[in-house]
């Protein structure tokens, strides 16, 4: 049992618009932390520049919002030197995607055990409604009055193109299956991405309409759990089976289908192509899919950098400057 | 280590050829000296022939070898030991590295290293670098062999005539190494093989792709500029160049300070040598990331630091600008933080392996925002050493980033290197935050010397968040209070300002007519200039500054005590224009260089003294 509480880990009054996903997930986190039960003192929570890159100003633990886009290598190098700390990056879409891609990639691509949030607003918000990497092609915004004319990340392709080890997913007003990913995250040794679906009630209200409340997760979503038969649907009336190359949703009764034709969700599966197929399903002809999709275990960087530090200090007979030092070539002046 | 410097540099350098009889070393020795004496430079040549003139190809007593010695002065010797050695098989490196000078560039032609050849040349292993315990960092290693017969594929030339050419492609490669002028051996060839314009023109493409290879590769020679004291001082030494100093001198601070050292870096040149050796010492916990951007290999160091290690970062002048952001951000964190800039020519990707003094500005202000920066300047390549130390006490101690600017020169010409006893220098003494402040600590409370205390993740009861944004000075919290932030921009301001630095030390004729100022790396020119003039007669004196941010105390009052100041840098004056801006009714005169090469003491000295006599 953790001897945490949630208020442990509350700080000051958060200033996001009333309704933002950033207030549920924040609720959600320190809940989480709580029940993980790592002490406030020992856990690092480190974001760029953002609207959700505020979260740390509201935790009680060590903390740094640091600048656009550099919240993964910031984190990078606290975890490598520091490895007993719980190092936790919050990002959004346009923080973490757009101008920090490529410490994204290379974070996960390292498998650096940094718990990595995604919180996926389909928008850049603290700069008043520009469209994001993750805004669907033709989103009309004040920068594109017209529509955009490029297609959007899917941040799990991203993950998994960079060889990521761990992708979750859960919606900001889902408190149970937010809490669920978060635990299960740091629970994996690596890299942990959690890509949390949330609204901008001011300039993308209504994103994630389909699956922001209960009835509509209900329909629209699916929970994988890993070993668990992939059911959803109000009553699990609905369940995926693999066709060919791809997946298809079939309802159970019909066509002779049972439970027993349905897949199984393996998250440890190392070969990512069915959880990257999962991960991809969009409505309406697909659940969207929720919970933890990918968490296969690998050699962590950090770890591995550690490792390393102890191994050659057996090997190499110097391990002070003034040992280090007798290793050169050296004359006497007398 | 003030008097009696001697400056050696391209001046004086030895370049050994060596390989199998066959494989033409001496022509290609002559070759280099032949272009050496087209642009003033004296030679000495010394063949080294076989006892035995049929031995095996790639045995032992089959390596021939040709050293040549330039010299800008007079040349009596064709060197005892060479600053370059060509290696062209293995055969050749056994016999030859005798005769090469410690941190000597070894180019080897790796094709003739293979197992066989390995044999022939009686190694043990199938590593002759580390057999002979040869520094891997100072080995050119190149397909030579593979890369001439690439070249001439489309020749229409037999194999063996294609492999008569290899020495041309070792000539190309030192050519590059030392700048000399194609054109010269173009045109040495050309004359020769007149009768046979197709192999003459084989040669000059060959010879033309070692260079390019050099080029593309941005090889380099340590140890071409070397400062030497003529005054023995009791002691052990070794050879050292800058950017080893450099790393020695962080390895000592964190040693000091008890604190891990973590290097995020990117590789540049002539920036990288720090990040390989850095990478080498992991026996004394020191943690090296080579990250994805430069970017990256700063933002990481601010993180280590955050943790609770010494981050640092190294780069030269184009890694600064991706930096500059994250510079900044460690400005308002307050957090410890070394930035290492070996400078290069510029603008952007400039002349890569070429020195200059142009970040100089870039290093103090290039950056948005109030953003006051400690900056220091290394003077010479043992310099580096108590700089990189210095910069990281001032970075610790004052939980500020700074900069440290080497160069080009400095990274990697190299000098004899008393070894130090770190009982010899300064304790470190980090602002923890104290125990009793418990309960009552925020983010910004300093101590006496204006500085914010660090608090240390895993620490109970100190948890805080720092960030980009401002704060306020008393809770910490964010804040865009008009009042506030001014203060926030003195307080910061007024730490760097606080910063113990020695005062400024006048060397030479302290009544003197003339002043020499520089800063870094141009010491031992400009001392050299000025020992040259003193010894016309005339009454000079030379004042170095290596602390550029905050400047020593008694600046003004040494710039202002003589008749004539010039200041000498290599760049167009950005020194000069600094030390105006920072002291009023400051003309100096001024010498302005960017070349991308050191200082020429000749011309340092024609140029002061028109001065002196204005």
């Amino acid at each position: 049992m953790s001897e945490y509480t949630q208020a442990d880990f509350k700080k000051g009054q958060p200033r996001w618009c009333p309704g933002c996903g950033d207030h549920f997930f924040l609720a959600s986190l320190q809940k989480a932390m709580a029940e993980i039960g790592v002490a406030p003192e020992n856990t690092a929570v480190i974001s760029g520049i953002g609207c959700s890159s505020r979260l740390p100003h509201y935790m009680a633990t060590y903390g740094m919002n640091t600048i656009h886009g550099r919240a993964a290598a910031i984190a990078t190098g606290c975890k490598v030197s520091n490895p007993k700390l719980s190092v936790w990056q919050i990002s959004g879409d346009g923080d973490g995607l757009a101008i920090g891609g490529n410490h994204f990639i290379h974070a996960n691509r390292r498998n650096i055990d940094l718990k990595m949030i995604l919180l996926n607003n389909r928008i850049y918000g603290l700069t008043k409604g520009q469209y994001s990497p993750t805004s669907p092609r033709g989103f009309v915004s004040k920068s594109s009055p017209y529509g955009t004319v490029e297609d959007p990340f899917r941040p799990a392709e991203l993950c998994f193109g960079a060889r990521g080890h761990f992708f979750a997913r859960a919606v900001a007003t889902d408190p149970t299956g937010t809490v669920d990913i978060l635990k299960a995250a740091h629970a994996h040794k690596g890299a942990a991405v959690c890509e949390i679906l949330q609204n901008c009630v001011i300039f993308n209200n209504g994103t994630h309409d389909s699956v922001y409340n209960k009835e509509g997760r209900a329909k629209n979503a699916i929970y994988l759990q890993h070993g668990k038969p992939m059911l959803f649907g109000e009553n699990n009336e609905f369940g995926l089976m693999q066709e060919g190359f791809g997946i298809k949703v079939v309802k159970l009764g019909e066509n002779g289908i049972t439970e027993k034709d349905i897949l199984i969700h393996d998250a440890h599966c190392e070969d990512n192509t069915l959880q990257l197929k999962l991960a991809l399903m969009e409505g309406p002809d697909f659940p969207i899919a929720l919970g933890v999709i990918r968490d296969v275990e690998a050699p962590t960087y950090d770890d591995a950098v550690n490792a390393q530090i102890e191994e050659v200090k057996s090997a190499k007979k110097y391990h002070n400057f003034a040992e280090l030092l007798e290793t050169n070539d050296i004359w006497e002046v007398k | 280590m003030a008097n009696n410097l001697e400056i050696k540099n391209l001046d004086s350098v030895a370049v050994r050829f060596s390989g199998d009889s066959g494989d033409g070393m001496q022509l290609a020795g002559n070759i280099f000296s032949t272009i050496s004496a087209t642009v003033g430079n004296s030679i000495s040549t010394f063949p080294d022939y076989p006892a035995d003139i049929r031995a095996p190809q790639g045995s032992l007593t089959g390596v021939s070898g040709f050293q040549v010695h330039i010299g800008a002065g007079k040349v009596y010797t064709p060197g005892d030991k060479c600053d370059v050695l060509v290696a062209m098989n293995a055969a050749a490196l056994k016999t030859q590295y005798k005769y090469a000078k410690p941190g000597a560039a070894i180019i080897i032609d790796t094709d003739c290293f293979k197992k066989a050849d390995l044999e022939k040349a009686q190694f043990a292993t199938e590593d002759p670098i580390a057999e002979m315990n040869i520094d891997p960092d100072r080995v050119i290693a190149c397909p030579l062999t593979t890369m001439v017969k690439d070249c001439l594929k489309d020749s229409g030339m037999d194999n063996k005539s294609v492999l008569k050419c290899r020495n041309m492609f070792a000539l190309g490669l030192v050519c590059y190494l030392f700048d000399r002028d194609l054109n010269i051996a173009f045109n040495f060839l050309k004359e020769k093989f007149a009768k046979k314009p197709g192999v003459a023109e084989a040669n000059i493409k060959v010879i033309q792709a070692g260079y390019d290879y050099g080029h593309n590769t941005h090889s380099s020679v340590a140890n071409v500029y070397r400062i030497e004291s003529k005054e023995k001082v009791k002691g052990r030494y070794m050879d050292i160049t800058g950017n080893k100093a450099t790393a020695y001198g962080l390895i000592a601070a964190a040693e000091k300070a008890g604190l891990r050292l973590y290097l995020g870096s990117y590789p540049i040149t002539p920036a990288t040598d720090v990040l390989h050796e850095l990478s080498k010492h992991k026996s004394l916990g020191v943690t090296t990331v080579q990250c994805e951007d430069e970017i990256a290999g700063c933002a990481s160091a601010i993180g280590a630091s955050f943790a609770g290690a010494l981050g640092c970062t190294s780069t030269s002048g184009p890694g600064i600008c991706l930096k500059s952001e994250a510079m900044n951000l460690a400005v308002i964190l307050e957090l410890p933080l070394v930035v290492l800039d070996v400078q290069r020519g510029g603008p952007a990707t400039g002349l890569p392996t070429k020195s200059e003094q142009t970040d100089l500005l870039q290093a103090l202000y290039g950056r948005n925002g109030e953003s006051p920066m400690p900056v220091l300047a290394a003077t010479s390549p043992t310099d580096c050493f108590d700089a990189a130390f210095d910069a990281a006490k001032i970075a610790l101690e004052y939980m500020t980033p700074v900069v440290l600017l080497t160069d080009a020169y400095v990274a990697n010409g190299s000098a004899a290197f008393k070894l130090p006893d770190l009982k010899d220098y300064p304790e470190i003494k980090i602002p923890y935050v104290p125990e009793e402040l418990k309960g009552k600590w925020t983010p910004y409370m300093r101590n006496e010397n204006g500085v914010r205390y660090w608090a240390v993740p895993g620490r109970k009861g100190f948890t805080h968040i720092l960030g980009g944004l401002e704060k306020d000075n008393k809770t910490g919290a964010i804040s865009t209070n008009p009042e506030n932030h001014d203060l926030m921009c003195r307080l910061r301001a007024q730490k760097i300002a606080n910063i113990q630095v020695p005062d400024l030390q006048v060397e030479g004729d302290q009544d003197a007519e003339l002043l020499i100022v520089g800063f870094g790396s141009t010491y031992g020119h400009l001392h050299a200039a000025m020992d040259e003039m003193r010894a016309q007669g005339k009454k000079v004196a030379l004042a170095q500054f290596k602390y550029i941010n905050p400047l020593p105390k008694n600046t003004a009052e040494v710039l202002k005590k003589f008749k004539k100041v010039v200041v000498a840098e290599q760049n167009l004056g950005q020194f000069a224009g600094y030390l105006r801006m920072k002291i009023d009714n400051f003309v100096p005169f001024q010498f302005n260089e960017v070349k991308g090469q050191p200082f020429v003491v000749s011309e340092l000295v024609e140029n002061f003294n028109q001065v002196y006599n204005k």
